[in-house]
């Protein structure tokens, strides 16, 4: 019953106590240890990593092939990808998928799936929209600058509700999460339909409209009514995270110091940090080359009294609302499933359900507040989804339930459970969004992005499973 | 594990009683620390534990052994709350306690090592002996420094050689592996101690650790129930021995008072000491 090795046991001298699992097998794994100290003592993630470059060649490659198939533009390669206009628009379709998958993690960490939060964000942008074209008007009146977000709370909270109402029934009555939130996909579908009796509910709020971003939904227009130009906002934001992650960097190198464990080579730290500002301030750059279309920008100018110059008023679109609230979910959701003992829970409860049970763990309790999760965040996105078509129709988030699965795959997230990462999920739905945003300037119809998206999806869950084996092995 | 093995264990390496030292006595003139009183589990109509009474004193080692199915396990997890007992009462310090869940049962500062280490195996070292008890900073985060400070002390203590506190605990070693089962359950002051098989996975020097930890922590006055199918450990570790067969005891027998093939033929037999025949014990050989 001893697990005493067959070949003869060269035992170190240095009274080692590690099992002898013969010296051949010792000394690979030391080898492999040694170059992924290298990987580690940089703390990046290598299929972050990965998914970065193959973004960026997608990016690279839609760009010139928009060159050679479609129109063509004035990026560096000649192509349309590569376009403040282009990109600036592919982080706004981004949003909402993006919003969605950072809860989708943490549900498929814990073993399970929501199917219904397409249908569900159906249902609530009907009911936010009902809220506030049909209810709110009754009794504050039209207009009223409280609408957007008297709106937005009844959606969030009911989002919250049936989250858990979802929750519940997956977490403490043992209906598996794929039949609940399949029934979910059918009953907020068709309660969408119910409750406009069909009806497109259109114009919204112009305030609420402005969560889904334009030219009136970004920091340029901000910018403009509070008189500080249009860039600025941006630009000021830019430089608070470069100096919040400086903070952050220097924070944690501080914090293992103190306990004098080994932190990382200052080199590494150095090119985080350089990196990082690099990407943030690049994106603030790109968004702030986005101009204002020269007629809006003039109404914008008659509206407010501003003489137009020569050659056109020139105006910073900027950083988009819901690209803002994108990268708040994105902290927040960060911070919770790293920093917080519920996001610690739920990672426990994917490695070893069991484990978490023995440990003393509430499964229950954490597996029903990732549906509460989720339900609100589908609020924030059903929110981000209507405001930009600044309608809610009974299609709406049509599908999106397979795109926010995908983007959490794509992302590195494991349906094993356990494995998964918010910052995966966020540039999944990027490269989601990449496909279908570059396949159109190519000039592709629906049925062929379909076919494409669906073989990328496989292709790249099956070079992730690959990459996971050979790590583990 | 057959009865065949058994039988081979005991033959295959020489029976321990004439170096083994004596056993001091264990004081049992006191409050049990814990009294486990007419406890039945049953899954699914079948008998897994029967009418089972069983007490453990302070620094005492009390070994339970048997067959495979015998209810080791299933009278371990009543205690432990993973799985609560359907009749029977169990009483900390001679007072009635309520164990529903694995929760209720630390907060009677009873630990357990299972024979599967229950180990979330995607979390490193730190995350895993501080599972469902994490250290928090004032603004209510995870602590990763100090719980990872903690670890390597405890750690330490156990295998100097542990390095990884970074790594999921699935990369490494079957011994480390243990070793973070075992800290998990030694740091929070654990006063009842459930080990089960703490031994079946790990090479001599690491079994040699682990006895060693035993014998430490009985000093500290702390009580084990020991499950293990290998007979000299149970022999060198315990002060009593229970033998279940088939979910009920069939005797409870003070260490120094027998040898192994006594025990042996129990587990066999199913029966108690007195009612094991010499033509029964010869037949095991």
């Amino acid at each position: 019953m001893s697990d005493t090795p067959a070949t003869p046991v060269q035992t170190p001298a240095t009274g080692s106590s590690r099992p002898t699992n013969g010296s051949g097998r010792d000394s690979f794994s030391e080898f492999k240890r040694a170059g992924g100290a290298l990987y580690r003592s940089a703390e990046v993630d290598g299929r972050l990593l990965g998914l970065m470059i193959a973004l960026a060649l997608a990016w690279i490659m839609f760009d010139i092939l928009s060159k050679v198939f479609g129109q063509g533009g004035d990026s560096i390669f000649g192509g349309s990808f590569l376009t403040p206009r282009n990109l600036f628009n592919l982080s706004v379709q981004t949003a909402s998928v993006a919003v969605m998958a950072t809860g989708m993690v943490l549900i498929i960490v814990s073993r399970n799936i929501d199917l219904s939060v397409g249908s569900l964000l159906g249902f609530l942008a009907m009911v936010m929209a009902t809220v506030q074209k049909e209810i709110l008007p009754d009794i504050i009146g039209f207009d009223n600058s409280l609408t957007w977000i008297i709106a937005l709370a009844v959606g969030i909270a009911l989002g919250a509700l049936i989250g858990s109402g979802q929750g519940f029934l997956i977490a403490f009555l043992g209906i598996p999460s794929f039949i609940v939130t399949l029934g979910g996909m059918l009953v907020w579908r068709g309660g969408a339909f119910l409750l406009a009796s069909g009806r497109t509910i259109a114009p919204l709020d112009p305030n609420f409209s402005a969560i889904g971003g334009g030219t009136q939904g970004s920091l340029g227009r901000l910018g403009m009514d509070l008189g500080v130009g249009s860039a600025t906002l941006s630009w000021l934001l830019g430089i608070l995270v470069v100096v919040g992650l400086v903070v952050l960097v220097v924070m944690a190198r501080r914090r293992r110091q103190a306990f004098e464990f080994p932190t990382r080579p200052r080199w590494a730290e150095a090119l985080i940090v350089v990196v990082g500002s690099v990407l943030v301030l690049g994106g603030v750059w790109l968004v702030n080359a986005y101009e204002w279309p020269i007629r809006v920008a003039q109404r914008y100018a008659e509206s407010v009294g501003i003489e137009v110059p020569d050659g056109g008023l020139i105006l910073s679109t900027g950083i988009a609302y819901p690209v803002l609230i994108m990268i708040a979910v994105a902290a927040v959701m960060t911070w919770i499933a790293r920093r917080r003992q519920f996001g610690r829970y739920v990672y426990a409860i994917g490695g070893n359900p069991e484990a978490a049970e023995l440990s003393g763990i509430n499964v229950r309790r954490t597996i029903l507040l990732t549906f509460t999760l989720i339900g609100v965040l589908v609020a924030i996105s059903a929110a981000i989804t209507s405001g930009r078509l600044d309608a809610a129709t009974n299609a709406l988030g049509q599908w999106n339930e397979l795109f926010v699965i995908a983007a959490a795959v794509i992302g590195g997230t494991s349906f094993a459970g356990g494995i998964g990462t918010i910052p995966g999920a966020i540039l999944g739905a990027l490269f989601m969004q990449t496909l279908q945003s570059g396949m159109v300037l190519i000039g592709f119809d629906t049925a062929q992005q379909n076919v494409v998206v669906g073989i990328v999806l496989v292709v790249a869950v099956g070079i992730d499973t690959a990459y996971r084996r050979r790590a583990s092995s | 594990m057959t009865v065949e093995d058994w039988a081979t264990a005991s033959e295959g390496a020489p029976a321990p009683e004439p170096e083994a030292e004596v056993r001091a006595r264990v004081d049992t003139s006191g409050t049990p620390l814990v009294e486990m009183r007419n406890i039945r589990v049953a899954y699914g109509g079948v008998h897994a534990v029967d009418d089972v009474s069983i007490d453990l004193y302070p620094g005492e080692v009390v070994g339970l052994v048997g067959g495979n199915g015998a209810g080791k396990s299933t009278l371990m997890k009543a205690l432990s709350g993973a799985h609560p007992p359907d009749s029977g009462q169990i009483l900390v310090d001679g007072k009635p306690a309520e164990i529903g869940n694995p929760r209720q049962a630390k907060r009677y500062n009873i630990e357990t090592i299972y024979q599967t280490l229950a180990l979330a195996e995607n979390q490193d070292a730190p995350a895993n002996m501080f599972l469902g008890r994490e250290l928090k900073t004032r603004m209510g985060n995870l602590d990763d420094a100090s719980m990872e400070a903690a670890t390597r002390e405890v750690i330490a203590r156990l295998n100097p050689n542990f390095q990884n506190f970074k790594s999921p605990v699935q990369s490494l070693s079957g011994g480390q592996r243990q070793a973070v089962a075992i800290a998990r359950a030694v740091h929070f002051n654990a006063r009842i101690l459930i080990m089960d098989e703490p031994t079946a996975a790990l090479g001599p020097a690491e079994t040699a650790q682990v006895r060693d930890l035993i014998k430490q922590l009985e000093k500290e006055g702390i009580g084990i129930f020991l499950i293990s199918h290998d007979i000299h450990d149970v022999f060198d570790l315990s002060h009593r021995i229970a033998v279940m067969y088939h979910g009920k005891i069939v005797g409870i027998v003070n260490r120094d008072d027998v040898t192994p093939d006594d025990v042996l033929g129990m587990i066999i037999m199913g029966k108690s000491l007195e009612e094991v025949t010499s033509e029964e014990r010869a037949k095991l050989h």
